[in-house]
């Protein structure tokens, strides 16, 4: 039986790398005693997989994780189940049913949401609502935004602009936008100040990071990137209801992406 | 959010943050402002090696059952993150409660190795308490020693306040409830010490007076007061099946060095290797009982959700239920994938079959540990394991598939000739052969053999404490000449040769046997840029030898002598149990190459019978 985890990832488990994250979960799910199934093989693992790996220092809402159950049993009570044997900063918010032939969250990722608070003691140039206004104009008027990409063999500088499919200082403006409420987050309790919202392509093929939008501003307001001033915060990812494999549509393509929640794509029912 | 210690940008710039964020599955949460005691227990070394040791965990959940204590831990910060804990004057901090260590009532330090000490005094010094124990004032936590190198806790006797001798399970709590009752006097910090040197076990070293011969060799070790005692004697937990044992171990984020569930199933061991310091320390063995076992084991594993659960105790094979356990182990757990894992385990029939049962034989490996080459050298240091076993262990796991084979032996045994050390290559060689005696059909590719020397290095409390260490450059020697004989073999591709750092070595043969007079060296070399002995890749042999040389001491008096039938040694004050008289004529029987027998076929009357229990009042007709 396919099924999805929707968790969230905040406070002190922000320090908690990838590798060690899916490790916490193999061991939350034997605590729980919820049967995963195993690969097969020599070394069998539970067969569990991220739709996208969270950096260190990052918080979220909305992590997803696929896998595969041995049997419909456990379904009913999921959430409070594993939850009890869980720490109370990374918790399951939804358990969502899939269908069979349900491609994995990795590769039909398609975009996801951030916002971008500014941390408790720290001061930035983003602070400043009257400024910030006034340099969104101005970025999201350009024809190009040109960022540096680094591979193994070379760099070089791509356009990210169509990639940018919201990027906006008012919640309420992203939450028109996304047509999903943004005022619930975990973020908001700590003295943080969300600065920032944006919605940016995801995915095995391009994948844009909020940092390279954050390092573009900067650069084009010329201040100094200081990474430890902001906290990255991911609101949601969404697949692309029209993209088939190996396929990315932006708003500007010709057929422009539609977003479905990881939530809500080719789910088929939820328990709570 | 928790509250922490550092802040996010201190943590984003470091390796593995999550080493000092606690908070991990299991933790103790209490209150700290509701418990009248405080005590923050540490394992000197990084948070993976720490977080891995059982003993620590045992005393963390026993203590912490007491609803006036919270026990709290603490772990070496890294090299990166020491290096900012400095420059920003940040107190070391405990993982449950991220307050500083200062501020606590106990410091326990738990001291499983010579090479950590230095990292102890990197603990005091982080955590901004007085390293010596004599500046230290009523604002300062106590701080306790406890563990193997307790046992001779003079080298480092000046940094603690006191030292736990014996199994923390016994008399902690009669220690806690006379602080409690010496914290309502408010009296000064000595009328505890005072206090505290009359519970059994507890040495508090202050109160004692080394005295040196003109040669360096101890003179006299005397009381200065009355209330202390002459003779500190081990405390020994005599029931292992009503005592103390984590149902809810602790389960870390990040991958340590232990990422499982860890089952003792016996203290002790019976069998009494003349090299052996654990073998003569923990005596006498204790087994725990089978039932009290298996619900340990199933409420460990449910608890943490690990997916494996090892077997640890000096000797497993001499665990008279050991197959009883194992088969049940395998039943309940192994088709929820719990691998189990059995560490010094004799290889038998038994051992194979348990092994192909939980293990991929392609992957694992055979261990044996010979510890010498010679059947002559197996006598000196009374090793039972013969030839004759080894080779039919072998064989039989060859047929049963395995073609990796691990052989630990030691270089610098009292007596080697370099006849001893040849046959170290020669038995490694013939193991290759009975691997290529069976037909090639039912080989499963090459034998692969690979044997590894560690130095031999005397430690206090064994019929070895008087003989001496073999210097480094003979070490070297030895090394060259061991892989000569390597190369010499037949099979010589199939063998690799690995072996230990003599430079380490070295010094953990001063320590071992050392006394007060090193606690300067110690400071010294710390206070010169040493920690992290323990890692070669920080290890810095020159700044030691230079602060030896500042402080007039010398590196060979503490190794290279054979010492005394008669010299006083600076652990005599410590009672084991196992008397030194014994030991002595172990020693002697070494030399004569005469066996003696393990505790089960015959007692051998080496004096821990005085406890009263384990194998010492076993019934040995069965
Ligand atoms: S078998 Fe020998 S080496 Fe092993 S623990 Fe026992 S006495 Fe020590
Ligand atoms: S008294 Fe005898 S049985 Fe007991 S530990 Fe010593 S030798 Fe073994």
């Amino acid at each position: 039986m396919k099924a999805r985890l929707k968790f969230s990832k905040t406070g002190t488990m922000r320090f908690i790398g990838h590798l060690d994250l899916m490790r916490y979960f193999q061991k939350a799910f034997r605590r729980a005693d919820i049967a995963i199934s195993y690969s097969q093989g020599y070394s069998p693992h539970q067969l569990m997989s991220f739709a996208s790996p969270l950096g260190i220092g990052l918080s979220s809402d909305a992590e997803y994780m696929d896998l595969v159950l041995e049997d419909t049993e456990q379904v009913s009570d999921f959430i409070t189940r594993i939850n009890v044997v869980m720490n109370d900063e990374i918790t399951v918010t939804d358990f969502i049913l899939l269908r069979e032939e349900a491609r994995s969250s990795m590769s039909v990722l398609a975009g996801c949401d951030y916002c971008i608070a500014v941390k408790p003691g720290k001061d930035s140039f983003l602070c400043e609502p009257a400024r910030r206004k006034e340099m969104l104009e101005q970025f999201l008027g350009r024809e190009s935004v040109l960022v540096l990409k680094k591979t193994k063999r070379s760099e070089r500088m791509e356009d990210i602009r169509e990639n940018i499919y919201c990027l906006t200082d008012s919640p309420e403006a992203f939450a028109a936008f996304t047509g999903r409420d943004c005022r619930t987050l975990s973020l908001e309790k700590g003295g943080y100040l969300p600065v920032l919202y944006c919605q940016l392509t995801a995915g095995s093929i391009v994948n844009i990071k909020p940092e390279q939008v954050l390092k573009a501003l900067c650069e084009q307001e010329k201040e100094t990137y200081d990474p430890f001033a902001y906290q990255i915060h991911r609101m949601e990812m969404y697949a692309d209801i029209h993209a088939k494999k190996g396929e990315i549509h932006t708003l500007a393509s010709e057929i422009p992406c539609s977003l479905a929640a990881l939530s809500e794509f080719e789910r088929i029912d939820s328990f709570q | 959010m928790r509250k922490l210690a550092l802040s996010d940008d201190i943590l984003l710039s470091i390796e593995k943050p999550a080493r000092y964020i606690g908070g991990e599955i299991n933790m103790i949460k209490k209150d700290p402002s509701m418990v009248d005691i405080r005590f923050c227990m540490c394992f000197p070394d990084v948070y993976e090696i720490g977080m891995s040791h059982l003993g620590i965990q045992i005393l963390y959940d026993m203590l912490n059952l007491r609803e006036d204590l919270y026990c709290e831990r603490v772990y070496s910060p890294w090299i990166d993150l020491d290096k900012i804990m400095r420059e920003e004057k940040i107190p070391l901090f405990a993982l449950e409660s991220q307050d500083p260590v200062k501020e606590f009532d106990f410091l326990g330090i738990t001291l499983q190795y010579e090479m950590c000490y230095t990292n102890i005094l990197q603990i005091l010094d982080l955590a901004q308490i007085p390293l010596k124990a004599e500046e230290r004032t009523t604002e300062d936590p106590f701080v306790i020693g406890g563990g193997p190198c307790a046992y001779n806790p003079e080298p480092i006797a000046d940094f603690f306040d006191l030292f736990y001798i014996g199994e923390g399970e016994t008399v902690y709590d009669d220690l806690m409830d006379a602080y409690k009752s010496w914290k309502c006097q408010k009296t000064g910090r000595q009328e505890f010490l005072k206090m505290a040197a009359q519970i059994p076990g507890i040495y508090v070293p202050q109160f004692y007076q080394p005295e040196y011969h003109e040669d360096g060799t101890l003179a006299d070790f005397y009381k200065l007061i009355p209330e202390a005692p002459d003779t500190i004697i081990k405390q020994v937990e005599r029931d292992m099946s009503h005592t103390f044992y984590p149902e809810k171990p602790l389960v870390p984020y990040i991958k340590v060095t232990q990422d499982r569930v860890v089952l003792e199933i016996q203290r002790g061991c019976i069998r009494g290797c003349r090299f052996c310091q654990a073998g003569m320390l923990y005596r006498p063995i204790r087994p725990r009982a089978l039932e009290f076992l298996k619900q340990r084991a199933k409420s460990m594993l449910e608890s943490t959700g690990h997916d494996e659960i090892s077997l640890s105790s000096l000797s497993s094979s001499d665990y008279r239920e050991l197959p009883d356990l194992v088969y049940w182990l395998i039943d309940e757990f192994h088709h929820k994938g719990v691998n189990i894992s059995l560490p010094s385990l004799r290889i038998d029939a038994f051992a194979l079959d348990v092994m192909s049962k939980v293990q991929d034989i392609r992957k694992s490996s055979l261990t044996f540990a010979p510890e010498a080459g010679s059947q002559r050298m197996r006598n000196v240091i009374n090793k039972g394991l013969t030839e004759e076993m080894i080779l039919k262990g072998a064989k039989d796991a060859f047929i049963g598939g395995w073609n990796r084979v691990k052989l630990y032996f030691m270089l610098g045994l009292p007596g080697e000739t370099d006849a001893d050390i040849e046959q170290i290559a020669v038995l490694s060689d013939k193991i290759a052969r009975e691997y290529y005696e069976i037909p090639r059909e039912q080989r499963n590719g090459k034998v692969n053999i690979v044997t590894s020397t560690s130095i031999f290095v005397p430690k206090p409390f064994t019929p070895f404490q008087w003989a001496p260490m073999i210097s480094k450059e003979s070490a070297e020697k030895k090394r060259f000449f061991l892989l000569d004989q390597v190369k010499k073999q037949l099979n010589a591709k199939s063998i690799k040769y690995n072996c230990h750092d003599a430079d380490v070595s070295e010094l953990e043969g001063v320590f071992a046997r050392g006394d007060r007079r090193l606690c300067n060296v110690i400071l010294e070399a710390y206070q010169n840029g040493c920690f992290y002995d323990a890692w070669s890749e920080y290890f810095q042999y020159d700044k030691w030898v230079q602060a030896f040389a500042v402080h007039g001491l010398d590196i060979d008096f503490y190794i290279k002598r054979e010492r005394g039938e008669d010299e006083k040694f600076p652990w005599d004050f410590i009672d084991i149990g196992v008397s030194k008289q014994f030991l002595l004529n172990e020693y002697h029987q070494s030399m004569k190459e005469t066996v003696t027998p393990n505790c089960r076929e015959k007692c051998a009357g080496c004096g821990a019978a005085k406890f009263g229990c384990g194998v010492c009042v076993e019934d040995r007709s069965q």
